[in-house]
């Protein structure tokens, strides 16, 4: 039972893969659906940062002075101004760090 | 042009800091697997045949809570349903290529695979090898996840969890969108998303993470308009 559960639900996840890239080519879009969807970026990674942030492993909103709020805070600031993945990374995992030792 | 091992060499480069806090989430995934019962090939199973870490544990942590196989199957779908935005996103990139290797390089898009090779293909010229990016960002990403489930699978959760790894998954992901801070438009979405998903976080199947995108580009749609009147 479980063995075919596995299976269909890795076809259906291939599925949402696969359907869009081999389906839908430019030229079935408008210049204003894909100036729309070049938001996407924006606005999927925001649902995976926010709850990961302010909510823990319980569902409930963590207090304001959670380290994870300094820890994005830091990755934040750092990331505005070097723009580098690597740094903004490190910034807000050394401020959490700091404050959970 | 730069040669196909280049490109493929970048995309492995750009995806390696992502990669920190994928390492413990695959050992977790794997050790939760075993603790909930289940045998080591079908732990591993998921990994190959669904390949997709916050889906398979939602995966896993249902079925052996007595969940329906549907209720399973669906909350998979709907976590993944992300991936048509992403595949929107891409096909751009990849419609020269052969439908054959369409259908390889679509297993390789994951959130990871798309935050860096999206960037990529953005900021650089697309010619016929561009998308050894994807191709290589992937094959690290697959490979790592692969074996660390067989890590947690034999060797259970050898990561402390007070290290707090599991705070790297968010500080990955802010790193992919910093470049668009300095837009007000951009900061307007990522803020009125950031909020939906948090407002709809406990609805049924975990659908806040396909809601909280149709309507942060609802309101993409919106800036849009209002944009283009001043």
């Amino acid at each position: 039972m479980s063995w075919i559960s596995v299976i269909i639900a890795g076809l259906i996840t291939y599925f949402t893969r696969f359907s869009m890239i081999t389906f839908v080519n430019s030229k079935m879009m408008s210049k204003k659906v894909r100036l729309v969807l070049s938001y996407v970026p924006s606005t999927v990674f925001p649902a995976i940062i926010f709850p990961a942030v302010f909510y823990n492993d319980f569902g409930n909103l963590v207090e304001i002075n959670d380290p994870k709020i300094f820890g994005i805070i830091a990755a934040i600031i750092i990331g505005f101004f070097s723009k580098n993945v690597i740094a903004t990374i490190l910034a807000g995992l050394i401020v959490y760090w700091f404050l959970i030792f | 042009m730069s040669s196909k091992f280049s490109i493929f060499k970048k995309g492995l480069l750009d995806i390696s800091p992502l990669l920190i806090p994928v390492i413990p989430f695959g050992i977790i995934f794997g050790a939760i697997g075993i603790e909930l019962g289940f045998s080591p090939l079908i732990t591993y199973a998921t990994s190959l045949i669904i390949f997709g870490g916050a889906s398979q544990i939602v995966f896993i942590q249902l079925l052996s809570g007595g969940a329906s196989s549907l209720v399973a199957i669906t909350s998979v779908g709907v976590i993944n349903s992300r991936h048509f935005l992403y595949g929107a996103v891409l096909t751009e990139y990849l419609e020269k290529l052969s439908l054959i290797k369409k259908l390889l390089i679509s297993y390789l898009i994951t959130d990871q695979t798309f935050a860096v090779s999206n960037k990529y293909f953005k900021n650089h010229k697309i010619n016929n090898h561009s998308h050894y990016h994807l191709i290589g960002a992937g094959v690290i990403l697959w490979t790592t996840w692969q074996v660390t489930t067989i890590i947690g699978i034999f060797l259970g959760s050898i990561v402390p969890e007070e290290w707090g790894l599991k705070f790297a998954i968010p500080l990955t992901f802010l790193a992919i969108i910093v470049n668009d801070f300095r837009k007000l438009d951009h900061v307007l979405v990522m803020i009125i998303s950031g909020i939906s998903s948090l407002i709809f976080f406990d609805i049924p199947f975990k659908a806040y993470i396909i809601l909280t995108p149709l309507i942060g580009l609802l309101s993409a749609l919106i800036i849009i308009k209002f944009k283009k009147k001043i």
